[in-house]
């Protein structure tokens, strides 16, 4: 992936552009929490498996950091996408 | 950060945010807001974001009466850039026993003699509003097409600009460790950044409140609860209205997810907010009995937030007698965000001594003692 290129997508659930995250960034949300909950990003299908890496990167960058200083947010169950019928009976069998 | 303030405010939730902005809007020039994580990262980005008047008080009707016609005002009140998606679905509400219609009838009388146009209607007719409903064990429905559902980091962030506009400092990642009291009147807050002198705090620290109040003496009968949240992939539009009853609500968000919760009786007091794969089985049965239709919808995420319950299930508002200059917006149980802005319109008039748009005393925590609870029916 070219890394200059801002129209790459960088959420494909949320369709997120290297741009948007970039400009929010910019405007001050420098957390990856932060990031989220004003964009959605890491909030689709696939919870952030796609995003969360580049988001980090982009965010280390921004403020200096070592990626491995960027604080992750939080990763939330169920680990996969799970239609409510499977769960229901999951309750009813106990 | 500022070492000087004319009000400290601790909590950056829709609580704090919009009493900060209101302030700064009447003229107050020096306003801090700390918060100890980041903005809304408490209770207010926790909730669900449904906003209803349909309350069984009075004085619960009008408060909420007032958020409401500010709320949907906002985006243009706060000449906000993004949006706080705002959708007007309306609340619909199942009745299953007669008790809860003879209740719920009542409270339509008194909601109709505010100006809140709720009404009560049949199982089928709330089927012409929600076709996937199954009206099993339904014997009749409240619903009030004003009510709804907003984007609560959207709603908090447009305040949060808003206020930053106007001159308020707002401190993240910085946490109140102590607060000064001289002679009964608030004189310092002491942050892990910081002091600032101040002879005035609100407390509307949402489930945290307990211990800011501790800080000064001031023991706040609160309960904070754990309730969680699930939500789904995103469809086409189903169900327009919540969906809600005593112990189940959902919503489908504008962006296309369901959203639902209910609350555990059995939830012990506490702050822990992990999730319960309990929770997760418990409202997937819930929900497929109520709507069907969601069977063969997936869930995404689940998480948890606060309630911050009181004895009556009402806010706490206005000053705490005990020590000059320490006021409160604590206790929601459950409603911050719907009751957010006429909380801080109001909290700012009472801190300035302004003339009232609606009268608080019946909120101020004295009531507990004086025996005066608020005890409100239509709660879930």
């Amino acid at each position: 992936m070219n890394t200059d290129d801002e129209n790459t997508i960088v959420c494909r659930c949320e369709d997120i552009t290297l741009k948007d995250v970039r400009d929010l960034i910019a405007q001050g949300f420098k957390t990856m929490d932060e990031l989220k909950r004003i964009s959605r990003c890491g909030m689709g299908s696939c919870q952030g498996r796609t995003c969360r890496q580049i988001v980090m990167r982009e965010l280390a960058r921004a403020t200096g950091k070592d990626i491995s200083e960027v604080e992750v947010s939080t990763y939330r169950p169920p680990v996969e996408n799970t239609k409510l019928g499977i769960l229901a009976q999951a309750a009813q069998e106990g | 950060m500022k070492t000087n303030a004319d009000v400290v405010i601790i909590g950056g939730g829709i609580s704090g945010l919009s009493t900060a902005y209101n302030l700064a809007r009447l003229g107050c020039r020096e306003v801090v807001v700390l918060e100890k994580s980041s903005l809304y990262s408490g209770s207010t980005g926790r909730c669900a974001a449904g906003f209803r008047q349909t309350f069984g008080l009075e004085i619960n009707c009008l408060l909420a009466k007032k958020s409401y016609e500010i709320m949907v005002k906002l985006n243009e009140l706060l000449d906000y850039h993004r949006d706080i998606e705002l959708k007007q679905g309306g609340y619909l509400w199942l009745l299953r026993t007669d008790k809860e219609v003879e209740l719920f009838s009542k409270n339509i009388q008194l909601q109709n003699s505010l100006g809140i146009e709720s009404r009560l209607i049949t199982a089928e007719e709330a089927q012409e509003i929600v076709p996937c409903l199954n009206p099993e064990g339904i014997k009749a429905c409240t619903f009030h097409q004003k009510d709804g559902h907003v984007n609560p980091f959207q709603v908090s962030q447009a305040y949060a600009e808003a206020a930053k506009r106007l001159g308020v400092e707002i401190d993240t990642f910085t946490e109140v460790i102590g607060i000064q009291v001289q002679a009964d009147r608030i004189s310092e807050v002491i942050t892990n950044k910081g002091k600032i002198a101040t002879n005035k705090v609100l407390n509307a620290a949402g489930p945290f409140a307990k211990d800011i109040g501790r800080m000064v003496g001031v023991e706040l009968p609160l309960k904070p609860q754990r309730h969680q949240i699930l939500v789904t992939e995103p469809v086409e539009p189903l169900v327009d209205p919540m969906v809600i009853c005593t112990d189940f609500y959902c919503i489908q968000e504008p962006h296309g997810d369901f959203l639902m919760g209910y609350g555990d009786p059995s939830e012990p007091e506490g702050t822990a907010l992990l999730s319960s794969s309990k929770f997760l089985e418990e409202m997937a049965k819930r929900a497929c009995q109520i709507l069907p239709v969601l069977a063969n919808i997936r869930a995404v995420r689940q998480w948890a937030g606060s309630y911050t319950m009181t004895p009556d299930a009402a806010p706490i508002l206005g000053p705490a007698p005990q020590v000059e200059g320490f006021y409160l917006a604590v206790g929601f149980s459950g409603h911050g965000m719907m009751l957010g802005c006429s909380t801080g319109l109001l909290m700012a008039e009472c801190i300035l001594g302004e003339e009232m748009t609606l009268p608080i005393d019946k909120f101020n925590i004295g009531r507990y003692e004086r025996g005066e609870l608020l005890k409100e029916p239509a709660v879930a």
